[in-house]
């Protein structure tokens, strides 16, 4: 199991300034377990992701893997990294343009001293990934595939380590329409016979929607919202959960006209300038229309904390609504 | 589609088209038989266009050479007419121009004003000097501008960058011929432990070894400056090589493999920052032959560069002429064999 306990990463920014973009994270991925983690561009999603794998140093806080906090020694990470894999968004970058196929597989089986029947594992990985007959890949060139099947041997890549968790940032972003449902299909699967664990970072609601188990909103470095999809999709209780459900084409609020697609005002905070309080309030809708006004000075004062349960939300609000 | 029958929903459907392109053996003859007249053709364009112009050009500005030839004493209208025909000056412009291309052609260059011999024996003489002094000093300038260029580049901003940006440039920005002197200054009058210039010494022993020693001995303070003056550029390629690349997610997936920083830079970095200094690579083994004409000139080194540098001040046309050539021609087949290369060393190419 994979887990952040109130992890923390800053940069220093030119001018003394720091930015927090990741601001007190608590997640957890299990094997057998899709979540998603969505957001808005520059939400921290990304540096989060990277600060899992271990590419980011944290500044506070601890990742954990199978319950032991992970090391700073090279050793321990190289062992962590055969557990844990990373996937990318755009396949065309991810992998070296000079390496074929088979090289880009066996690397990490090169890098861990995997050394017996590394064929084999590369044929098994490559078609485990959907890439059959894998034999007829071995020899291509990352310019000689589409799309999809670059990204598919990045998968397969990953999964030639046999990890029990799988990171993928924004894996579909850049793939046409029609080969987004295959790689998605190809997460499924995997997490269905192979009990392969993942951490799917999007921004997109419906995809998040489509495959994951469990889904966490983050909002400006922390996370607002989480809990099982169907909950947090069809019942959001977060403001800034309900304005992204709000403008979804097939959300219950919105076919019904039930509610108003709610538009934020304003932009996404810069991560060195934080508003106190909640980070929300200066783009809330509650706050604007009036309806946090028993809350308000607590939203003015006080961080609000996400709070343990299956379904949690960080918002006075929903806290003095549930309370009541 | 493929005779593999029905593939799952979720698989990629291997299409063939894709993975086995460039593969089959008759379509790669025939692309690489391709890329390779185009580029031989270009190159052989190139050529015809330095052959014609070197014609022209060393007609237009060196003047009539009777007079440059006669300067010292009084000569009768006969005697410069005599002279005239000897050097086949009074021949229409067209044959002389026929006689230039059918003899560069051929290997004959014709004969030195100045010398008075074949201008080809003098470039065999020269040639050997030149390659030794450009050759060693570019091998060490590449290899020493890349090596630090690559480090610089991956620890772009930090003090190891700064420092060798800063020195490279400095060095870069002196004028060789200073450089030179100073070099000079210092290990030949002050210290005393290198000859001033010149390629050996009169007093050696004509064995092999002991010329082979004098020659060495002769060749340090040369290289020395020519390459303190020219690795800073190879270093700035190699340093924006490797900065275009160290953003690259491949980088980030090799990592996250379990790559260690160094292995990172050294099997995934480096050579794909290698890919666009091979053309720069190639154009300085095509310039070895032009050597360095100034550190010649300030070294008194007997090669090609000293030759040239003379031929300008007599005027000796012919000389010229060879010369201009022989630099040109050397640069060109130094691009087509780059050209080729990248046929075998990129991937990417193969594709169109």
């Amino acid at each position: 199991m994979l887990s952040a306990r109130g992890l923390r990463v800053e940069f220093g920014l030119p001018g003394g300034r720091t930015a927090r973009a990741v601001d007190g994270v608590d997640l957890e991925v299990r094997p057998g377990e899709i979540v998603a983690l969505a957001g808005e561009s520059g939400c921290g999603k990304t540096t989060l992701a990277r600060t899992l794998l271990g590419l980011e140093r944290a500044t506070g806080g601890e990742v954990a893997f199978g319950g032991r906090p992970l090391g700073r020694s090279s050793k321990a990470l190289k062992a962590y990294r055969r557990q844990v894999q990373l996937v990318l968004q755009d396949p065309s970058g991810a992998l070296n343009p000079r390496h074929t196929v088979y090289e880009a597989v066996a690397e990490g089986l090169r890098i861990h001293g995997i050394g017996d029947d590394e064929p084999a594992r590369v044929a098994d990985a490559l078609a485990r990934a959907g890439l059959r007959p894998p034999e007829r890949f071995f020899l291509a060139y990352p310019h000689e595939l589409s799309g999809g099947q670059r990204q598919r041997v990045v998968i397969a890549g990953a999964l030639v380590l046999e990890p029990s968790i799988l990171v993928a940032d924004e894996p579909v972003a850049s793939l046409d329409a029609s080969v987004r449902g295959e790689i998605l299909s190809l997460l499924l699967r995997l997490k269905e016979d192979a009990g392969l664990g993942a951490l799917v970072i999007t921004h997109d609601l419906g995809l998040a929607w489509s495959i994951a188990d469990r889904i966490a909103i983050m909002y400006l470095g922390r996370i607002v919202e989480q809990g099982p999809v169907e909950q947090v999709l069809t019942e959001p209780r977060h403001p800034y959960t309900r304005a992204l459900v709000s403008v979804l084409p097939n959300s219950a609020a919105f076919l019904d006209g039930a509610a108003e697609p709610v538009v934020l005002a304003g932009e996404l905070p810069d991560a060195s300038r934080i508003p106190g309080g909640c980070r929300f309030r200066p783009r809330c809708q509650e706050v604007a229309s009036g309806a946090a006004l028993a809350v308000l000075g607590r939203c003015e004062g006080e961080d609000p904390v996400l709070g343990s349960g299956a379904h949690a939300a960080a918002c006075h609000l929903v806290h003095a609504r549930m309370a009541a | 589609m493929t005779a593999d029958g029905p593939t799952p929903a979720d698989a990629a459907a291997p299409s063939g088209a894709a993975p086995s392109a460039g593969r089959r053996p008759g379509r790669v003859a025939n692309g690489f038989g391709r890329y390779l007249c185009k580029h031989v053709a270009g190159a052989a364009v190139s050529l015809l266009l330095v052959l014609f112009s070197s014609f022209f050009i060393f007609r237009l500005i060196a003047g009539d050479p009777i007079d440059q030839l006669t300067k010292e004493r009084p000569v009768s209208p006969e005697e410069r007419a005599a002279l005239r025909a000897e050097l086949g000056l009074d021949r229409p412009m067209w044959e002389q121009f026929w006689d230039y291309i059918i003899g560069t052609l051929t290997m004959d260059l014709g004969d030195s004003f100045q010398y008075r011999r074949p201008i080809f024996d003098l470039i065999v003489e020269r040639l050997p000097a030149t390659i030794l002094l450009s050759g060693t000093g570019m091998v060490l300038a590449v290899l020493l501008g890349f090596w630090i260029g690559t480090r610089t580049g991956w620890r772009q901003g930090s003090r190891y960058d700064r420092g060798h940006v800063a020195a490279g440039l400095l060095l870069y920005s002196a004028p060789t011929f200073w450089l030179g002197m100073i070099v000079i200054l210092v290990f030949a009058r002050y210290l005393g432990i290198f000859p001033v210039n010149g390629m050996r010494s009169p007093s050696t022993p004509p064995q092999f070894w002991p010329q082979a020693l004098d020659i060495a001995h002769h060749l340090v303070l040369p290289v020395l400056t020519y390459t303190a003056v020219v690795y800073a550029g190879y270093l700035m390629i190699m340093r924006s090589s490797i900065l275009d690349e160290i953003g690259s997610d491949y980088l980030t997936t090799a990592r996250a493999k379990g790559l260690r920083d160094d292995q990172v830079r050294d099997r995934h970095a480096v050579p794909n920052a290698l890919l666009p200094t091979v053309t720069l690579v190639f154009l300085a083994i095509g310039g070895i032959v032009n050597g360095s004409i100034v550190t010649e000139a300030v070294f008194s080194w007997p090669g090609l560069g000293s030759l040239f540098v003379q031929a300008v001040f007599y005027p000796d046309r012919p000389v010229l002429q060879a010369l201009f050539v022989l630099f040109s021609a050397s640069t060109i087949l130094a691009v087509l064999a780059a050209e080729i290369l990248y046929w075998f060393i990129d991937p990417r190419i193969r594709k169109s």
